[in-house]
């Protein structure tokens, strides 16, 4: 099929990247293992119970802590190929291409693609350090789970292009650093920030919340309750045009 | 040249403009490329080769004029895998090697060469396997004219391709050039090299200032300005008794030797000593296509930029 040859080697590309294997992969995995053993038995991410008094919504730390470490190495792999756009843009390799037939849909689905592969192993990895550490969850529970995270990343593999094509290349590395760990901080990936009040609601703006809150999925009240739904559909709704447009800009840049 | 009609023509423009802000670029330029012909877009430094390049290749829009590419939209055209281009400027993409590079270039067109076939016309096979991003500046231009070839494309659009090659490398490259012509195929190039232009064309396009100032095979341009000079010792005669010759378009002094550059010079040779017996030292040369190519660009208008490369130089960067 025509297009499968550009897909593959775009993924080839991304994973040839040893700052994302490095960044994505690695570096969440350390973090987990520095971190949680110690922790092993305490519980985290409770929030105040709606009486107000006492706590609730609890998880094991480790559960929580491989969640919110998976989801930010995924963060990390899906906003990343955002940068080779910008690297491509400046190495005036976007102009070339504009000179083949390639399909812009081509493009999109290779990007799409090699960003969410590119998040995969982040959580495969963390899955397995998590289970290390005695997280438990039947089957349909992981891959709810899962099903979440990758639901949860859409924003982030559309802002990742709209990224590449908006920010100069020597600024790009820069812009998805301190918008992937602001994010990540915030939705609480380095422990629970704001466990009620008017913060709480505001952070539950954020899709990087709801990507730490997919570990909730092991306690019962199970899946995302419909704001969480809402608030990734309404990032996606947005960013995904937003790309389409930023891509649009620069491919009519004359 | 042939008459072809907007839908057969490879490439039909007319009265195209392009300004950049206050710099017209391109400046009213009419073009009709028939199918199969090979074309050199021949000009010094900044005379809008890349620009006019560019507006073919659907990367930059005209502010006037119609462009057809095989009856098409430029953009057009290029979507349906018509047109492979080698732009000038530009670098590849990291994480790739260069048989990747090529293949995927390939991918992308309906027909493409066999990628093997390509790396060996292009002396890249030995490079192969080497990173896109850790190659020589000349190696890299190779392997972009590799890219460009594999397209097998109908239309070959080549800005500036042996810019920084060597000497071997650039007779490959125009090897290759041909026998993409042999076999029918479109081949619009862009250069400032005169030998490379008058050797690999059927026909050249001379463009200064946006326009085009020339456009026939090398002989017609050497013709157009003259085809051959006479030098003679020629004490006490007045120029102008000289321009008036037949066969002489001019005529210069410098001391008692005098230059006429000729369109005909049977008959200026002998009006010359029909004339004037006293004539001495009479020498025939033959116009170089320099100086036709410098004549025809030259600094008509003050235009401090209009600088010509009459002769190749050593190695360039290519950008
Ligand atoms: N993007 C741009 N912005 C502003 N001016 C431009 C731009 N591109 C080209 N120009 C100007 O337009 C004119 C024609 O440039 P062009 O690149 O077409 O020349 P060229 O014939 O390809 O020259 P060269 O042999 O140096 O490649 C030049 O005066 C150049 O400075
Ligand atoms: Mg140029």
């Amino acid at each position: 099929m025509k297009g499968t040859i550009h897909v593959r080697y775009e993924i080839l590309r991304s994973a040839r990247n040893p700052l994302l294997l490095g960044i994505s992969w690695a570096l969440p995995l350390v973090v987990f293992y520095a971190v949680a053993p110690e922790q092993r038995h305490a519980l985290a991410d409770c929030l105040t119970a709606p009486n107000g008094h006492g706590m609730t919504d609890c998880v094991s730390f480790p559960l929580y802590f491989m969640t919110a470490m998976a989801a930010y190495g995924a963060m990390w792999a899906t906003i990343a190929p955002g940068a080779r756009i910008a690297r491509d843009r400046g190495k005036g390799w976007i102009r070339q291409l504009r000179t083949t037939p390639l399909r812009a849909r081509t493009e999109a689905v290779a990007k799409v693609l090699a960003s969410y592969l590119g998040a995969l192993p982040a959580l495969v990895l963390l899955y397995l350090a998590g289970v290390s550490l005695g997280v438990r969850l039947d089957a349909a529970q992981w891959f709810e789970m899962t099903g979440l995270l990758l639901v949860g990343l859409a924003p982030f593999v559309a802002i990742g292009i709209v990224f590449g094509h908006l920010v100069p290349p020597d600024a790009i590395t820069v812009a998805e650093a301190g918008f992937v760990v602001i994010l990540a901080l915030l939705g609480g990936a380095f422990g629970t920030l704001f466990a009620g009040g008017v913060m709480l609601r505001v952070v539950k703006l954020l899709p990087s919340y709801w990507l730490v809150q997919a570990g909730k999925t092991a306690i019962g009240s199970g899946s995302w309750p419909a704001e969480a739904w809402i608030v990734v559909g309404i990032w996606t709704l947005c960013s995904v045009p937003l790309a389409a447009l930023a891509y649009q800009h620069d491919k009519a840049r004359v | 040249m042939a008459v072809v009609s907007a839908e057969t023509a490879g490439i039909r423009t007319t009265g195209l403009t392009k300004s950049y802000g206050s710099v017209h670029a391109v400046r009213g330029i009419d073009l009709v490329i028939a199918p199969g012909e090979t074309v050199a877009l021949l000009g010094p430094n900044g005379a809008g080769k890349t620009t006019t390049v560019d507006i073919f290749l659907g990367l930059a829009r005209p502010d006037g004029g119609t462009v057809f590419v095989f009856g098409a939209s430029p953009t057009e055209a290029v979507r349906s895998g018509w047109v492979g281009a080698m732009l000038q400027s530009g670098s590849l993409p990291d994480h790739l090697r260069v048989r990747e590079l090529v293949t995927l270039l390939a991918s992308y067109y309906p027909h493409p060469r066999r990628v093997d076939e390509v790396l060996d016309q292009t002396g890249t096979a030995d490079i192969a396997g080497r990173w896109t991003n850790k190659l020589s500046g000349g190696q890299a231009q190779r392997v972009r004219f590799a890219a460009a070839l594999a397209s097998n494309a109908d239309l070959l659009i080549l800005d500036e391709p042996t810019a920084g090659i060597d000497v071997e490398g650039r007779r490959e490259i125009w090897r290759a050039i041909r026998a993409v012509a042999e076999r029918g195929k479109t081949v619009l190039f862009a250069t400032h090299y005169l030998e490379e232009a008058d050797a690999n064309a059927d026909r050249i396009v001379l463009i200064a200032r946006g326009e085009i100032v020339a456009d026939g095979p090398g002989s017609e341009i050497k013709a157009k300005v003259g085809s051959r000079t006479v030098k003679a010792t020629l004490p006490g005669v007045e120029l102008a008794e000289l321009r008036a010759l037949p066969g002489v378009l001019g005529a210069e002094r410098h001391g008692e030797a005098v230059t006429l550059s000729c369109s005909d010079t049977d008959a200026a040779l002998g009006a010359l000593f029909g004339s004037f017996p006293a004539v001495r030292d009479v020498e025939v040369r033959g116009a170089s296509l320099e100086e036709a190519f410098l004549e025809l660009t030259g600094d008509e208008h003050g235009d401090q930029d209009a600088k010509v490369e009459a002769s190749r130089p050593g190695n360039e960067e290519p950008g």
